[in-house]
């Protein structure tokens, strides 16, 4: 099965529907990671990390217009908008991607926690390469062509975190247990990132994307691995406590990150900004 | 070469440099140089950087909250490009201060406890999106003359690190640009926006150059680094080069500038304007700005915040992987 354009690709109506549902997901994971991430701009642990963290950031932002783009071409409306005006209950992000990190006001006291920050972006790091390599192969090409670009960034990102996931588990006793109580937080909600929601058979059998299990195992491969380095266990599989966000479950943390957002592009979204 | 350098006395030393700065020649971080010379390099440069860090304070607001995703993008990539100028210019005042026995922290502390200023344009609010625009227009446009008079600084690793700074500060002043020129161009709405901004903005913009001479603030280093040719011209040189650039520019595209006395007098050859409330600089760049409590709090308490993880950093038992 290939689809070499949008023209092909929308005369399938399940492999269409299923393509749609799954460019949603990787938009919004990838649109509000990099919101959390910007929201440290200028509070980073030191420089040096502010400079590589923007950028990562930026990156990550540009792969999410990529998608958004995408959905445009496949006539869900304008970028700006399925970015700006969506109704929350319509984002199909994973809700760990979504949650603040710290008071969540980016501009007085925000109280940010640097492990969170650290594993949420190494956890979902490995989550996007994974589901990057296997979109390498995906049967809408558009996608796959994009997915090949992304993945060249995604490389480095991966292996900044990885070494700040090593070196803080591996120094202070407080940085130890900093990291193991952000492991947790962010264990119980990862599984919203490996899930691929209510289209996954339809995303598996038009060879959009490989299976929601064989993505999930080659995920707790990597994790176990890194685990395995830094001498750490956890007896338990990955959770969706607070709620699963591909079927639009989402948490008020969204609401917020979504009006700061769209806040200016609400004020007028006919005109040119 | 260094041992001929160490049985001159001071004073051959000192003159032996000074016949270096007036033939033009670049001074290096290892080169001998007069305290003073130091001292002034350490300031203006400790300065510049912290500038550029707390910078990134007023503009991040508008970072998620800036209204497409095209100008999510550009305004990411701006406010970066300010955090890797502030890391630059760090690092060229660190190895100054190295011979002194302090380093980046000292000049952090300094920030936090209101020794060390920074410009007076970052005390101030930025509450629309069309401050965002001033912002990288304007204040970045300010910024490209008063650095492009450093190109030729004495001192070389500062020269070298204005030349990377200015190229990337005309980007921003298009992108800034860009901003205001889709505002002035839009709804009624909008030109509003953009003009209170340029209104609220104008007063400091005046003020990000300097007062004319120290009789309107006290004291002045504008002397001593031009003998050393540290900078080559007054504060008033590059606010007359401001207006020259940027009055025709904003009136043309139909922005009114709230000063209005302001025209070219040319007989004298230069700008007249309205001075802005030197009494009130004075008040910003010591710390008692609109914003100036907030923004330094904010940067404090977020330093504080990741102090673990410094610590973490400088006990690790990891070997360096990468």
């Amino acid at each position: 099965m290939v689809f070499n354009s949008k023209e092909e690709l929308m005369e399938n109506q399940k492999a269409y529907e299923a393509t749609k549902s799954l460019l949603y997901q990787l938009a919004d994971d990838d649109f509000l990671i990099a919101y959390r991430g910007s929201e440290w701009l200028g509070l980073a642990p030191h420089i040096e990390e502010d400079v590589a963290f923007s950028s990562i950031n930026q990156d990550t932002m540009g792969h999410a217009v990529m998608y958004f783009q995408l959905l445009e071409e496949l006539g869900e409306g304008k970028a700006d908008d399925l970015s700006h005006l969506r109704n929350p209950r319509e984002f199909r992000n994973a809700v760990i991607l979504e949650m603040k990190n710290g008071s969540g006001t980016y501009l007085e006291k925000p109280d940010y926690d640097w492990a969170f920050a650290v594993v949420r972006n190494l956890f979902y790091d490995y989550a996007k390469t994974i589901r990057l390599q296997s979109l390498k192969e995906s049967s809408y090409k558009p996608l796959a062509y994009m997915a090949q670009r992304i993945l060249s960034e995604e490389y480095y990102h991966l292996m900044h975190w990885e070494l700040w996931f090593k070196q803080l588990m591996d120094s202070t006793p407080e940085a130890r247990q900093r990291m193991e109580a952000a492991i947790e937080r962010v264990w119980d909600d990862f599984d919203g990132v490996l899930t691929l929601g209510p289209k996954k058979e339809d995303m598996e059998s038009c060879q959009l994307i490989g299976g929601e299990k064989e993505l999930k195992d080659q995920w707790l491969k990597r994790v176990q691995s890194i685990f395995e380095d830094v001498n750490y266990t956890i007896d338990r599989t990955p959770g969706m406590k607070n709620g699963n966000g591909r079927k639009g479950e989402h948490t008020e943390d969204l609401d917020q990150a979504l009006s700061i957002l769209s806040e200016v592009y609400r004020m007028d979204p006919v005109t040119n900004w | 070469m260094l041992e001929m350098a160490q049985s001159l006395t001071e004073e051959e030393k000192y003159h032996r440099f000074m016949e270096r700065i007036e033939a033009g020649e670049r001074i290096e971080a290892d080169d001998w140089m007069p305290d003073d010379y130091r001292e002034a390099l350490i300031r203006l440069i400790s300065m510049h950087a912290v500038s550029e860090i707390m910078g990134a304070l007023p503009e991040k607001e508008w970072v998620p909250k800036a209204p497409t995703l095209h100008r999510k993008l550009a305004i990411m990539a701006k406010v970066q490009d300010e955090m890797g100028h502030g890391q630059l210019l760090l690092r060229v005042a660190e190895d100054l201060m190295k011979p002194l026995g302090r380093n980046r922290e000292d000049i952090l502390k300094d920030l936090f406890s209101g020794k060390l200023k920074f410009h007076n344009v970052f005390h101030m609010k930025a509450p629309t999106w069309g401050d965002a625009g001033i912002i990288a227009w304007l204040v970045d446009g300010a910024a490209i003359i008063t650095q492009s008079m450093s190109l030729n600084s004495s001192y070389g690793p500062y020269a070298r690190a204005l030349q990377r700074i200015c190229a990337e500060e005309v980007f921003h002043a298009q992108h800034g640009e860009s901003i205001i020129l889709a505002l002035t161009e839009g709804t009624e709405e909008q030109k509003k926006m953009i003009q209170t901004s340029l209104t609220e903005w104008w007063p400091a913009l005046l003020m990000f150059f300097g007062p004319r001479s120290k009789e309107n603030v006290g004291k002045s280093h504008v002397n001593k680094n031009i003998k050393y040719k540290i900078r080559t011209k007054t504060n008033e040189d590059l606010r007359q080069e401001f207006f020259n650039k940027y009055v025709p520019r904003i009136q043309s595209i139909g922005l009114k500038i709230p000063d209005e006395t302001i025209h070219f007098n040319e007989e004298k050859g230069e700008w007249i304007y309205e001075q802005p409330d030197w009494d009130e600089f004075k008040k910003i760049v010591t710390g008692h700005g609109p914003m100036s409590k907030e923004r330094l709090e904010l940067r404090t308490t977020s330093y504080e915040n990741t102090a673990w993880v410094r610590d973490a950093l400088a006990n690790r038992n990891v070997k360096e992987a990468y």
